[in-house]
């Protein structure tokens, strides 16, 4: 029975698959009958010669290795000082009172418009970037780490008070384990927030990056190219979710468990 | 979240505090700076291009492509989440595709459109509905597949048509979480639009906030970043007043993390 189970599943998969190849196919079979310039629309056959070409000859990869460590530097940053704020704000009454509200009225503000403000701090430097990229990445796993930690059973925090537990104590062995799932979903929605900032930055400052490859491609116009760059940043973010996700149910495994 | 008088009050006090002292910090200290201004200047410079119009018509611009990518973008989202919750085999043919475009960030699109369309409402339009397409997909698939399954099963016992079924269970049945994903795609498409004329577009207020960076008025620039914070809260203020009028207790559920 089970069996049968995951014959079906990969069937169905299969189908999915072909699913996807069929439209690919029908996006060359457009281009190849001139349907649409091929100036704004490579084919997938071009956008593919032109990633194979620029990994192997141009400097893709380089373009590549900037993105994902502006996006890296960015979002560590930003893990550190979210989840060290988080917990301090989260763990006293007295900052959930008046400082959480102060955070809650700055979320709605659209992250990139800081970026200007960062220019004007910093210049168009990758500081100005990372710095962006924090910024932007900071709020989601802050306000998760805060909602974790208010979150946490009250039960725990008193059984805590029995044994005489110190504040950093509470936080390590209590609080940051229960807000754990919060502080990972946060996690995971700054990494989409990194990603589209680097891209920014690079756009805007000129970064050694993909942002910055996909903006030489179109003022110039070569399509193919920038296709290959589009490429590029969708398997990026597909990668990243895929390895979030991974490290999300290897972490959580033992809450599973104890259900 | 819902604050009483007592905690409104001391969640004024932060803020309140933090103005202060960087108006007098600034005024005293007499900094002279390209990325910082004392408050009060920077209400002089919103209240000075409120009036002269410019603001004004920035946020029209803004608006105007903000809003009609994201009827469009959610419009689509709409259609093909009902598509993959109503009918499991299209959710099957269609999930690798989806799961391969969806990671594209929206950004990435943006050069594609400029060269498609060059600036204007346009391409701008076009970026913020791609943006806005996914949360109403994703959460509409998941709100039909939410419905109650014994109401299925009612709609089966009276012999409905499977119009009848969509009008008279699905909709109303999924309606309170689609409503949650508009209005988080009414966030997302601020925030593209706003980054989009940031990035490339010379048009709207992330072009107005860019413009005064570039004029070295740090007051302005902070005037105008205020004034698309407050554009944001106002208009997610609107749609959570609207959902909880709409919907009562029903609208309660949880905000995608």
């Amino acid at each position: 029975m089970k069996k049968r189970n995951r014959i079906d599943i990969l069937l169905r998969r299969g189908a999915s698959f072909l699913v996807l190849v069929g439209l690919i196919a029908a996006w060359q079979l457009i281009v190849d009958m001139r349907l649409v310039s091929e100036v704004f629309l490579p084919g997938p056959d071009r956008a593919w010669a032109a990633l194979r070409r620029g990994l192997s000859e141009g400097n893709l990869s380089a373009k590549i290795a900037g993105t994902l460590q502006h996006m890296a530097f960015g979002w560590l940053l930003a893990s550190l000082v979210g989840i060290a704020l988080g917990s301090v704000i989260g763990s006293s009454r007295f900052a959930r009172i008046f400082v959480a509200p102060t955070l809650e009225l700055l979320r709605p503000l659209p992250v990139s418009a800081i970026i200007p403000v960062a220019i004007a701090a910093f210049g168009l430097t990758t500081q100005m970037g990372i710095s962006v990229i924090a910024f932007g990445a900071l709020w989601p796993m802050l306000l998760a780490t805060i909602h974790g930690f208010s979150a946490v059973e009250p039960r725990l925090y008193e059984v805590a008070r029995v044994f005489g537990l110190s504040r950093m104590a509470v936080i390590f062995k209590i609080a940051l384990p229960s807000a754990l799932a919060d502080i990972l979903a946060g996690m995971r929605l700054s990494l989409t927030t990194s990603l589209v900032l680097s891209v920014v930055c690079e756009i805007l400052a000129g970064l050694d990056g993909l942002g910055h490859w996909l903006l030489l491609s179109a003022r110039s116009f070569r399509s193919a190219d920038l296709f290959a760059g589009v490429i590029l940043l969708g398997a990026i973010g597909y990668a990243s979710a895929m390895g979030m996700a991974f490290a999300e149910r290897r972490l959580l495994i033992w809450r599973d468990a104890a259900r | 979240m819902t604050l009483t008088g007592r905690q409104k009050l001391q969640a004024m006090i932060l803020p309140i505090v933090l103005l202060a002292a960087a108006e007098i910090g600034l005024r005293l200290g007499d900094v002279k700076s390209d990325s910082v201004a004392p408050p009060s200047s920077v209400v002089n410079a919103l209240l000075e291009a409120l009036f002269d119009g410019s603001m004004l018509l920035a946020t029209r611009d803004t608006l105007i492509s903000a809003l009609a990518g994201l009827f469009a973008g959610a419009a689509i989202g709409l259609l093909f989440g009902l598509l993959l919750g109503l009918v499991e085999l299209a959710n099957q043919l269609l999930e690798v595709t989806i799961e391969t475009i969806r990671p594209i960030p929206s950004i990435a699109l943006l050069p594609v459109a400029l060269i498609a369309f060059g600036f204007g409402y346009r391409m701008e339009f076009m970026v913020v509905a791609y943006s806005c397409i996914w949360s109403l997909l994703i959460m509409t698939r998941a709100a039909i597949r939410g419905i109650e399954p014994r109401l299925l099963e009612v709609s089966r016992v009276l012999c409905l048509t499977p119009m009848q079924q969509i009008v008279k269970i699905v909709v109303p049945a999924s309606l309170p979480r689609i409503f949650v994903a508009f209005r988080l795609a009414v966030a997302v498409s601020l925030i593209v639009s706003v980054t989009v004329e940031i990035a490339l577009n010379p048009m709207g207020l992330g072009y107005g906030i860019m413009q005064s960076q570039q004029a070295l008025r740090p007051d302005l620039m902070l005037a105008y970043l205020v004034w698309i914070g407050l554009l944001g809260f106002t208009l997610n203020g609107l749609l959570l007043a609207a959902q909880k009028h709409l919907f009562g207790p029903a609208a309660i559920v949880e905000d995608i993390r």
